[in-house]
């Protein structure tokens, strides 16, 4: 028998949801073939199986959060007994006589983190004994230190996510009772702490909403809990400013679909207004620094990137997906709509590689296409500024002392007013409303 | 008192006062348990302190200096008139283990480790008989077995007048020529000893190399410098028949070798069989229990020397793993504070194995054939000691450092060394692979100058490509 524990996804993510299982109880599988798909925060992932055999337990179904060290199937692969059932002692267990060499414990031991990982972990005695005091399996953590040692931090920060190696499982209503208080007391310190921060700051629980009517309660987890953190910590920490302006687009649109209808089928055959605005941000960026930069209020920094890598936010259906183009300074205008198209399919499939969601340095959100007229988007935490699209629409604008009809698209830039001011926003969205009227200034001065 | 008419309660017994029972008797007692101590030979120390690495470190140290007059000449000084006292080098030998035993005694009496003789065997899981002491038996909540190992015996049956290791030891004789049957370490360490004495040494190995266990290339360069002070060295061979001469051993001993598909007869002085140890686990009552034991008789652990029976750990030489004290003394420590209840594993990377030929061999972590044989690939870098400014200081440029790396993210695996001193070297490998440390933490780490452990970081910037000491690889084209 053989239990395989939810390996360590990277990133410091804790836990996932079990989107979906390939084999079902009793079926077969075989070594490194598509076992579950997982659903974190950042991604859904489809995990393979590290061994080949028979299904014999899931250890959660689908829509159960699942925790990184936790058994969550058993397959088996006919070495022995299911004498490793009680999870904690899986590493206790006592080896058979037959069991070979010695040599051979370690391999055996090693819950097979991820495939292909089975040496025993680099760890200084101290950090292992750590790791045995706080019930941790060593082997699951995402080491830091050089040479992928694992460093007592590290222990410890995996041991604070709550990601222990499970103990004998308790009754389980003893156990939400327990969660329950442990909910209560965390509320009742958190409020007490945030009060004596804030003035006038009144936190008290939430009523019993269905006091008053029904309700259906939903946990909060993965896409939506991150999210609600992302948002939180970036209004916190932002001093937000919004400047708005409107671009004639009606020129560039007109182009836009020639050649959109040209390229159908081919590279380019995806076009849209966002893969424009890309490119004629990337050119605001690297006239203006300060909207490509970050700042880091403890060491007092201002870190301004010279990459340019721009995200776009994807509703997926399953949540928003900030997907990233990465290098747009060095891509056309085709490239980067083809990868747009690309990588949008994959989030809403939720097969987005972490990777392609990491590295942004500036973010548009483009809801226009759903409508409305403004918007005050939130700033992708830690970058500085955020483009607002809104809806594009045919207006009567006044031209040349004259009413005509124009496509514009209303645009919202939302930034850090500690690194940038009015005046430098101001005149970031100018070029960027200058940059859209015409196509040929795309063409001439991106 | 009456013989075998007590019986004695306790929290915990252990079985065996060597290197790992003694260590795990005081690390109980210090842990605040009751702890009785069994010991079936008179003085406390075992195999190792009493006929191990002890005295034969002792007799090798005292012919190295003997040796080390000799290479003396070649920086102009002479001695004249170097001799052994085979009866002072006895009683020299005696002082230093007999001070040692003392020791072990004195640490376990402050302690109040009671020690009681006698051979132990289970009665059950929780009750030991006593054989050969005042004590008759010992009611226990826990056990440690640390019963340790004996000496392999020739197949044929003993002739007592051959010489085993412990005999060897005790230096009955200096005889004129000495047969060492069995080229591995003690073999050798043996042969050496009486070599420097004043034996002819001739070797027999069954296997086609001697010291089968370490690298080739390390134990090559040791051979290179011993095969000069051995008569001879017979490798693939076997010894057919061994028979005292006319029927008495004062006039030596007629040995049957079979080299190379051949049979020699030959005479010798002296034979000393050195041809490896078992298990003591066959008669200590273990089919009492439910502790299991391999196809060798090694008893089977856990990480944590916890046997199949619960409450009965077993360490050192009757558990699995390298015969080695040092695994030994750590296996007590592990199962002692398991006993107390604490978070502990034999979680160890690293063993160090230490021959104390001249020179020196000593290996720690991966070795190089492991890594062929497991598919594991590393980065090696060798540093040969010629190269070296304390070695030429020394006269003994032969040896070599090796050095093991994952080639991935450099972390040290393995490292072998050959060489005057290499058992005192290899330390710092073992601390590097137990901390999972990377080439680079050796490298920008200051080794003293002028000293031999120079040759580890030295070996490290080679495995890295960085050596400023060696030539750069000859351009091709």
């Amino acid at each position: 028998m053989f239990e395989f524990k939810l390996p360590d996804l990277g990133e410091g993510i804790a836990e996932g949801e079990i989107l979906k299982w390939y084999v079902e109880e009793g079926g077969e599988i075989g070594e490194d073939e598509p076992l579950m798909d997982v659903e974190t925060d950042k991604a859904a992932v489809t995990i393979p199986s590290p061994r080949g055999g028979k299904i014999a337990a899931h250890k959660g179904k689908v829509g159960d959060i699942v925790n990184v060290g936790d058994v969550v199937v058993v397959i088996d692969d006919g070495t022995g007994e299911a004498a490793a059932v009680e999870e904690a002692a899986a590493e206790k267990t006592f080896a058979a006589p037959d069991t070979p060499e010695p040599e051979a414990v370690p391999e055996a031991v090693a819950p097979a983190a991820m495939p292909g990982v089975r040496r025993p972990v680099p760890a200084a005695p101290a950090t292992r004994r750590l790791a045995r005091e706080l019930k941790v399996d060593i082997n699951l953590v995402s080491p830091s230190g050089p040479g992928g040692r694992v460093t007592p931090e590290d222990v410890h920060r995996f041991a604070d996510h709550g990601m222990t190696v499970p103990a004998a499982t308790p009754e389980p209503a003893e156990h939400l009772a327990a969660k329950q208080v442990s909910t209560d007391t965390a509320f009742a310190e958190f409020a007490a702490h945030a009060s004596a921060t804030i003035p006038f700051l009144e936190l008290e629980p939430m009523p019993d909403f269905s006091a008053d009517g029904p309700v259906e309660v939903e946990a909060l987890r993965s896409i939506r809990r991150k999210v609600a953190r992302k948002m939180v910590t970036s209004m916190s920490l932002i001093p937000h400013v919004a400047h708005m302006d409107d671009a004639d687009v009606t020129e560039l649109d007109k182009f836009r679909v020639r050649e959109k209808e040209r390229r159908a089928g081919g590279a380019g055959g995806k076009l849209t207004l966002l893969a424009f605005v890309i490119k004629a941000i990337t050119a605001g960026l690297k006239a203006a620094p300060a909207f490509n930069a970050s700042l880091d209020p403890f060491r007092e920094e201002i870190i301004y990137k010279k990459y340019y890598n721009i995200g776009f936010a994807a509703d997926t259906g399953r949540g928003l997906v900030v997907p990233v183009v990465k290098d747009t300074n060095n891509k056309s205008i085709i490239q980067i709509a083809d990868e747009i198209f690309e990588k949008a399919n994959l989030a809403r499939d939720g097969k987005l590689p972490p990777e392609d969601m990491r590295g942004g340095t500036f973010t548009i959100t483009n809801v226009g296409p759903l409508g409305g007229t403004a918007l005050l988007p939130t700033i992708n935490y830690p970058e500085v500024a955020i483009l607002g699209m809104g809806k594009v629409q045919e207006k009567p604008v006044v031209r040349n002392g004259e009413i005509v009809i124009r496509k514009i698209l209303p645009l919202t830039l939302a930034f850090d007013h500690r690194i940038a001011d009015g005046a430098d926003a101001a005149r970031f969205v100018a070029e960027l409303v200058r940059q859209l009227s015409d196509p040929n200034l795309l063409l001439l001065e991106t | 008192m009456v013989m075998g008419s007590l019986r004695e309660e306790t929290q915990v017994v252990v079985i065996g006062s060597g290197p790992g029972g003694y260590v795990a008797a005081l690390r109980l007692a210090d842990l605040g348990k009751d702890v009785l101590l069994i010991e079936k030979r008179e003085r406390p120390g075992g195999t190792c302190l009493l006929e191990g690495c002890i005295p034969s470190k002792t007799l090798i140290h005292a012919v190295e200096v003997k040796e080390t007059t000799r290479q003396a000449e070649q920086f102009g000084l002479t001695f004249k008139g170097v001799e052994f006292d085979p009866a002072k080098l006895r009683a020299w030998t005696d002082e230093v283990v007999s001070g040692l035993s003392d020791g072990i005694k004195g640490l376990l009496k402050r302690r109040d480790v009671t020690v009681i003789h006698g051979h132990a065997r289970f009665d059950s899981p929780t009750s030991l008989s006593i054989e050969g002491g005042e004590v008759s038996g010992i009611d226990f909540e826990q056990a440690i077995i640390a019963t340790g190992s004996s000496l392999n015996q020739l197949p044929d049956g003993i002739i007592p007048s051959v010489w085993s290791s412990a005999d060897a030891l005790k230096l009955p004789r200096v005889p004129d020529s000495l047969l060492v049957v069995g080229g591995g370490y003690i073999g050798l360490e043996m042969g050496l000893v009486y070599q420097g004495l004043g034996s002819e040494v001739s070797v027999v190995e069954f296997f086609p190399r001697l010291l089968m266990g370490a690298d080739f290339d390390l134990v090559d360069i040791m051979v290179g410098q011993v095969k000069q002070r051995l008569h001879e060295i017979m490798l693939d061979s076997k010894v057919k028949s061994i028979a005292e001469t006319d029927g008495d051993a004062t006039g030596g001993f007629d040995v049957d070798i079979e080299v190379g598909g051949k049979i020699v007869s030959k005479h010798y002085d002296q034979v000393l069989v050195a041809i490896g140890r078992r298990p003591n686990t066959d008669d200590i009552g273990l089919e009492k229990t439910k502790v299991a034991v391999n196809e060798q008789g090694f008893i089977v652990t856990n990480e944590e020397c916890r046997t199949a029976e619960s409450n009965i750990f077993a360490i050192g030489d009757a558990a699995e793993g390298p015969m080695l004290a040092h695994k030994a003394s750590r296996e007590g420590k592990v199962a002692a504070e398991a006993i107390h209840g604490g978070e502990v594993a034999f979680d160890n990377r690293a063993i160090p194995a230490v021959v104390f030929t001249d020179p020196e061999i000593a290996w720690t972590g991966l070795t190089e054939r492991e890594a062929e044989e497991q598919g594991i690939e590393v980065t090696i870098g060798r540093f040969p000691l010629s190269a070296l400014g304390r070695a030429r200081t020394l006269g003994r440029t032969d040896g070599m450092v090796k050095i093991l790396a994952d080639p991935a993210g450099g972390l040290v695996l393995g490292l072998g060394i050959v060489g005057p001193m290499a058992s005192e070297l290899i330390a710092e490998g073992t601390l590097a692979i137990e901390m999972g440390a990377t080439l680079e933490d050796i490298m920008v780490t200051i080794h003293p100058h002028p000293t031999l452990s120079e040759a580890i970081l030295e070996a490290a910037e080679v495995a890295a490509g960085e050596a400023v000491h060696v030539n750069p690889p000859r351009k091709v084209r």
